[in-house]
């Protein structure tokens, strides 16, 4: 019994991660259906930069924020950079371009950064609790918490916000959104703005328990990426519960069959989920007229 | 001035320059300087680069000035097998230290035979030097030593039931393998065998199973990155008292910043790099340790690590071998580096003979305890 205990602890610490990942690709792909592959760079930047303010001596309620920011500037700077001079491009290229993207920013986060491995204590200490006959870290629920929260203020923000509306609106269809007033340039540029933040968010509170360097963020943003397909690309509630499906499927995998299957099994799931239902647990279903 | 005479300054230079080349000894090296093996082969560049300077400095061998051509293979191994072939073709050295990686290694490895050039390599696994070739020689020891080592320790607390838990990088799977392998002979029996993915950021459903274990004694980590530090951490938050190992792969002082308060208490075997204050008077490793460890710190502003340490050995190897042939010819510098009897390094003391290319045994493996965020000896 207290195995299983366990084996669900550990399956929602690690699904809040990758909730916390996936749901920073929802924002992106709602307003502009591009799938942004340096999501996970996104991530790093934010565990790279608190552990460096940290390491510096700055205290963890000052570099945490900081961090954010500085996700949040390095989002702005790829949209106005790398995507907005490319707009008139087709979605693959834009898909493309992010990619180039990642690969550029784990080249520069060597340079800016270092190639260690770097972590910092958890936000209110490592001394483990006990639940029963499990163990969990405090840090675990700072990263569940996180990732509710997130959550709710993305679901928030994409209904019943006018900002939120205008992103949503963008995304459907660009020139009726502009032709009935919405700034489709600053919807979008919100987007890679807040999306970055909560990539970086996820990687300032993951860190005490994942731990960061410059190149994690590839298998990061797969992991997440999973965890969108499953629950539906684009919306919060399908980011949230596929990314603890996938952490709680590898753990119990992990515990009742072998560690050996743990992917393996997480993604059989996966393939079945988008056999029956191609848009995901929660994902709207797209139709299109052609 | 005249393309022709730029043309002609510039080779006239190149011959002012070449003609005291002429006596130089070359040493070629291929190593992973950038790359994903690059924390192998920085450190190795960086030591190799050091001694050189070290040795010129003090008259070169025998009187003669020492050349380093060091080539970036990146671990790729069609580069490395290019660069190997270049260094004997182009730059005429008379041996090659190298291969950070295995791959990089054994895709060099043949051609050193064919040209009768002697190479040292500077990478792990057994396949290098078993089956023994004439010109290969390697100075790391191999993560079956490490098993042997850690199954020794085990054996000797009494224990003889374990439980692995390795990484699925080409680092942990091998070593779990060999570990597989040796256990019967170490009269110690593997009760549980999980693995984990490198980047996975929680390991405690397959350490709950390991401790659940019935009649398990020790747990042994083989891994390499970030995975053995998350183990370690996970093993502490569940409270798991049976006594820990971690392997060489994570002999570095990086490793206890990252586990904490989590790292103390367990063991690994490691080489005398990591305490060199803690070395006896007499241990033969005394000098080379604390003298590598000074002039690096002094070259580059930083701690040297193990792998350097494979660098710092097989350059001393050669030199060694060089000045006891009195000659450049490769095959007699082949023949004395054979002939290499007790040469105490950094990773551990060597003796070649023909049929161990590797002249380490398991006393060049230390068996280390973390306490209070530092290295202990563990008495043997």
């Amino acid at each position: 019994m207290s195995e299983l205990l366990q084996f669900l602890v550990s399956g929602v610490t690690v699904g809040a991660i990758y909730a916390a990942i996936a749901l920073g690709f929802t924002l992106i792909y709602n307003a502009s259906g591009v799938v942004n592959f340096a999501q996970g760079e996104f991530v790093v930047i934010g565990g790279m930069t608190a552990a460096a303010l940290i390491g510096a001596g700055v205290p963890v309620w000052i570099a945490a924020p900081l961090a954010v920011i500085a996700g949040m500037l390095v989002g702005v700077a790829l949209y106005r950079l790398a995507i907005r001079p490319a707009r008139e491009a087709p979605l693959v290229s834009l898909i493309i371009i992010t990619i180039g993207a990642s690969i550029f920013l784990r080249g520069a986060m060597q340079a800016v950064f270092d190639k260690q491995i770097h972590r910092y204590d958890g936000f209110s200490g490592d001394a483990p609790l006990r639940v029963g006959g499990a163990t969990i870290l405090p840090q675990s629920l700072w990263i569940i918490g996180g990732s509710i929260a997130v959550f709710a203020f993305l679901a928030w923000f994409l209904n019943r916000t006018r900002a939120g509306r205008g992103i949503r609106a963008t995304a459907s269809n660009r020139m009726a959104a502009a032709l009935v007033g919405i700034n489709t340039g600053r919807a979008m540029n919100l987007s890679f703005a807040l999306s970055a933040a909560i990539g970086a968010l996820a990687g300032v509170l993951a860190t005490p328990v994942t731990f960061t360097s410059y190149d994690v963020g590839v298998l990061m943003a797969l992991k997440g990426f999973s965890a969108t397909m499953l629950g539906g690309v684009g919306s919060p509630l399908g980011a949230l519960a596929g990314g603890l499906l996938i952490g709680l499927i590898e753990a119990m995998t992990a515990g009742y069959i072998s560690s050996d299957y743990k992917d393996a099994s997480a993604f059989v799931v996966i393939l079945l989920v988008l056999f029956l239902r191609p848009q995901g647990l929660f994902g709207a279903r797209i139709t299109e007229r052609v | 001035m005249t393309r022709q005479a730029v043309a002609a300054g510039v080779s006239a230079l190149a011959l002012l320059t070449a003609a005291p080349a002429l006596a130089e000894i070359k040493i070629g090296a291929s190593l992973a300087v950038t790359g994903p093996a690059a924390f192998l082969g920085d450190p190795e560049a960086k030591t190799l680069e050091m001694l050189v300077e070290e040795l010129n400095a003090n008259g070169g061998i025998n009187g003669e000035e020492v050349e380093l051509i060091v080539y970036d293979d990146g671990a790729d191994p069609n580069k490395a097998r290019t660069f190997a072939t270049r260094l004997i073709e182009e730059d005429e050295v008379v041996a090659v230290i190298g291969g950070s990686s295995t791959g990089a290694t054994m895709a060099m490895a043949p051609l050193f035979a064919d040209y009768e050039i002697p190479f040292i390599s500077l990478a792990g696994a057994v396949v290098i030097i078993d089956p023994v070739q004439e010109f290969v020689f390697k100075t790391p020891h191999t993560d079956r030593m490490a098993c042997e080592k850690i199954f020794a320790d085990i054996t000797s607390r009494g224990m003889t039931k374990v439980g692995l838990i390795s990484g699925t990088d080409g680092f942990g799977a091998s070593m779990r393998e060999q570990c597989l392998d040796v256990a019967e002979a170490s009269g110690v029996e593997i009760v549980a065998d999980e693995s984990y993915g490198g980047s996975d950021s929680d390991m405690t459903p397959q350490l709950t199973n390991i401790a659940a274990t019935e009649g398990i004694e020790a747990v042994v980590n083989p891994g390499f990155g970030q995975g053995p530090a998350v183990v370690t951490r996970n093993y502490a938050q569940l409270g798991i008292e049976l006594p820990f190992y971690q392997s060489h792969g994570v002999a570095s002082d990086e490793f206890i910043k990252l586990a904490g308060d989590a790292a103390n208490g367990l063991r690994l075997p490691a080489t005398p790099l990591l305490i060199p204050d803690q070395l006896a008077e007499d241990d033969p490793q005394r000098q080379p340790v604390q003298d590598y460890i000074a002039a690096y710190e002094a070259a580059h502003g930083e701690k040297p690590s193990t792998f350097g340490g494979y660098a710092y050995d097989a350059f001393h190897l050669l030199v060694n071998a060089i000045e006891r042939a009195d000659s450049t010819d490769p095959v007699e510098i082949r023949d004395a580096l054979e002939a290499t009897e007790g040469h105490a390094g950094v990773t551990g003391v060597y003796s070649f003979t023909p049929e161990d290319h590797m002249g380490l045994d398991l006393s060049a493996f230390r068996i280390l305890e973390i306490k209070d965020g530092g290295w202990t000896p563990v008495e043997e």
